[in-house]
């Protein structure tokens, strides 16, 4: 599977994400798995008229390649003029670029939240940049490509979402479209590939006990669960961040700051301060997916109520003060 | 007399064109040209201001930590606040961590594949390094990918995650590391150790921080058989040494307490004065106004400007262009071996590259002494209250140099907010006098068009230039 790369209104950092990928080299992993890059931004020698001539060809129907993987927002500012970002020695908008080289790859993929729903770079208030996703603006259909986009393979645009991408849910959606095609049954309805999103960060949460329990961090570095205070919205955020570990043992939850659900359309803005939960009459606004809102409040005054003294103790410290006990045989303390 | 146009430039982070005139093959004057503009400093007014945090690292993938230090510095200055030590040794090895993988993705990933470049096909180099080097098939990356990634497990530990971490906070640091987790680092180091000390040094660290001149540093790499050495032998044959050379004025805003904040200029080192900084829009496509202090910068484009080339700004101190660094940092700090450099021919490729595998050999060491001081049950994070009206500035180094942040807050809302990044000082555009950026200078009378080696090329990368920083 020869793969095209392009970056725009972005940070890079999905690339510099990937290139974590493990345990494998990640070069030597997608070799193995019959992935190439014709090139990439990052990674490729082609520098100036050589990298062009490259694109040019790919655009032209001349050289053949499989999938275009595009990291960044497309610009479409000012006035529609794609000048907020025109690709160095081509004088053309990057949006036309990509617009191009859609129409000839067999899969289309966007890494990366920007690239998938516009990011950080449609979120300035008014959006001057004109920013967008792919397919999507936020959470609405359309985008540069526009809503009736279909590959030759017949699938829309494949938003491997995130801020950043894990490497594992590039280099797997990759390597799944090289081994056996990618299907609509494959995403879900964000054009998210299933195979990391099907299931939710709270899942493998290492904080579930406090999240049990309620047992609530109040501040910054504390164990507790960070949903009730500090805005953690792991429990609605479709990844798999605490089943699959970030550069080794880490996720966001791991490293003690809340998930603000960076692979969600429009998480960047998502109305109150990133670190701050909003309540309504003491009540969280964003309760858990699928969780009726009573049974909710019901459960959590009960499992409140019955917090053992060790889990509320640790929940508001940044290192444990006790320890679980000990039980030992014949019934003893 | 001719133009041509050089872009885009693969293997720098972000997009960038270059355009340079031409008489008898060789570059009269150029312009930097950063092609994509993308507004952070809008996105953050408004808002909450510890809404920076997670907004701010997402500016660039690959100093995504120098800029969450950056913004934590600043709204620990508005608030007063004074991180724990836990909280400072933390943050110390978050951002070494990032520093140190971006001067080996830089190295082996960005700047040494053009010298596989079959333009120096027949130098006695050229097969060992083109094995070694080249893009994407190169056996060394299958050496560092993995080096890499296993440092910044480091990142698991400390931060959660890299890139786009929240850990770092006004206070200190949101992960309070365990006993445990502490002998997992210190292991996490040396196997990264291990491979600068086989892999790219051939050497121990200590016997490198040690180097004192550059005839010492050629000397010792001599037949030496790893990667550094290597870069040495083929930068020596090009003359890479002698090439690449701006004004050599240096400016650094400090790094981990080892290294002082200052400038550099003919042998001068003098203390920093932030308030001497300011930014001028002439050439950029931003409203043109006098040149401001970031403190009371604004960003309002301009997209029409018929002066304009570029979406950088210029900074400049004290009214001229600086360049900034682990070159600058090192001498700056008055590291005999980068001074030595300096004095014989400047700054150049060659000094820039030595300067930053160096910081390896300098920094890895410190890391391990600050995990040692980690004291595992005190407190990583102090806090404090977020006033209704203040202002702040931030000044870190990212890996590519000085980074700085400035912000205000009017009615517990940020009111402004600038950023001056590494690239922006390095990359900057001429100002209203006309005075050309440090790469602007450094490209002057190298060989370039139809025909030429790729010195271009070299020049452009030993700054590691990180475009979306500088158009943040």
């Amino acid at each position: 599977m020869k793969v095209l790369w392009l970056q725009s209104g972005g940070c890079g950092g999905c690339t510099q994400s990937m290139l974590c990928s493990d345990p494998r080299p990640l070069f030597d992993e997608l070799r193995d798995a019959g992935i190439e890059f014709l090139w990439h931004p990052a990674l490729s020698l082609e520098s100036g008229e050589e990298a062009l001539a490259v694109l040019e060809d790919c655009a032209e129907g001349r050289l053949a390649f499989d999938a275009l993987c595009v990291e960044g927002a497309m610009l479409r500012g000012p006035n529609g003029t794609g000048k907020f970002h025109l690709m160095a020695g081509s004088g053309r908008p990057l949006t036309e670029w990509v617009e191009r080289l859609a129409q000839r790859a067999k899969w289309v993929f966007a890494i990366g939240s920007c690239t998938a729903y516009g990011g950080f770079s449609a979120n300035t208030p008014g959006n001057p940049l004109e920013a967008c996703g792919l397919q999507f603006d936020e959470q609405t259909p359309g985008g540069l490509l526009g809503a009736g986009f279909r590959s030759p393979e017949g699938l829309p645009v494949v938003n491997i979402a995130g801020c950043p991408t894990h490497p594992g849910w590039v280099v797997d959606t990759l390597e799944k479209a090289a081994l056996e095609g990618l299907k609509p049954e494959d995403l879900d309805e964000f054009g998210r590939p299933l195979l990391y999103a099907g299931g939710l960060v709270h899942h493998g949460c290492a904080r579930n006990e406090y999240y049990e329990f309620k047992a609530s961090a109040e501040k910054q570095s504390d164990l507790g669960c960070l949903m009730e205070n500090l805005g953690c919205k792991g429990t609605q955020a479709h990844a798999d961040c605490n089943i699959r570990p970030w550069n080794g043992s880490g996720s966001c939850l791991r490293g003690g700051f809340a998930c603000i659900a960076c692979t969600e359309p429009g998480f960047e803005s998502p109305g109150h301060a990133f670190q701050e939960t909003p309540k309504l009459a003491g009540i969280p606004i964003g309760l858990p997916t699928d969780m009726p809102k009573a049974w909710f409040v019901a459960l959590a005054a009960l499992s409140k109520s019955a917090t053992p003294k060790r889990v509320r103790n640790n929940a508001v410290v940044d290192h444990p003060v006790i320890l679980p006990a000990i039980r030992k045989k014949g019934g003893g303390k | 007399m001719t133009r041509i146009v050089v872009g885009p430039f693969n293997r720098v982070e972000g997009d960038l064109e270059v355009s340079l005139d031409l008489a008898d093959g060789r570059v009269q004057a150029a312009y930097v040209n950063s092609p994509l503009f993308r507004g952070f400093e809008q996105i953050m007014i408004g808002r909450a201001p510890l809404d920076a945090l997670a907004i701010v690292p997402r500016i660039c993938g690959i100093c995504s930590v120098a800029q969450s230090a950056a913004a934590a510095s600043a709204l620990a200055d508005a608030m007063g606040l004074v991180p724990t030590p836990n909280g400072v040794l933390a943050r110390h090895l978050i951002q070494a961590t990032e520093n140190l993988a971006d001067h080996l993705t830089h190295f082996y990933l960005f700047f040494m594949p053009d010298f596989a470049r079959p333009a120096y096909a027949g130098r006695p180099w050229h097969d060992a390094v083109a094995r070694r080097f080249a893009a994407l098939r190169g056996e060394a990356a299958a050496d560092v990918l993995p080096a890499r990634a296993g440092f910044l497990k480091l990142m698991g530990f400390l931060a959660g995650r890299w890139p786009h971490t929240l850990a770092i906070q006004p206070g200190g640091s949101t992960r309070a590391i365990t006993a445990g987790e502490r002998i997992r680092l210190l292991a996490q180091l040396r196997e990264f150790r291990s491979f600068l000390e086989k892999r790219l040094f051939g050497d121990a660290l200590d016997n490198v921080a040690q180097l004192t001149g550059k005839a010492q540093l050629l000397a010792w790499a001599d037949g030496r058989s790893a990667d550094f050495p290597a870069f040495l032998a083929a930068a020596g044959d090009l003359g890479l040494d002698k090439l690449g050379r701006a004004s050599d004025a240096f400016l650094s805003h400090g790094a981990y307490g080892i290294f002082p904040a200052g400038t550099w200029q003919a042998g001068q080192a003098a203390a920093f004065d932030p308030l001497a900084v300011d930014e001028d829009t002439t050439r950029a496509w931003l409203a043109e106004g006098r040149p401001r202090h970031p403190a009371q910068g604004e960003t309002i484009v301009d997209a029409n400007k018929a002066t304009a080339y570029t979406w950088c700004k210029a900074p400049r101190y004290a009214g001229q262009a600086y360049e900034v660094g682990a070159l600058a940092r090192q001498v700056i700090a008055g590291h005999p071996l980068l001074l030595d450099f300096v004095a014989r021919d400047g700054a150049s490729v060659m000094a820039r590259v030595v300067a930053r595998l160096l910081e390896l050999a300098l920094i890895v060491p410190e890391m391990e002494r600050w995990v040692h001081a980690l004291q595992p049950g005190e407190a990583f994070c102090a806090h404090g209250e977020m006033p209704d009206e203040a202002s702040g500035t931030g000044l870190v180094e990212a890996a590519r140099g000085s980074l700085g942040h400035w912000l205000s807050i009017r009615r517990g809302r940020i009111e402004r907010y600038q950023i001056i990044a590494p690239t922006t000082w390095n990359f900057s555009p001429r100002d209203s006098k006309d005075r050309p950026g440090p790469l602007e200078q450094a490209l002057v009378g190298l060989p370039a068009g139809d025909g030429a080696l790729p010195t271009v090329q070299h020049v452009v990368r030993s700054f590691d230039p990180c475009m979306v920083c500088t158009v943040h």
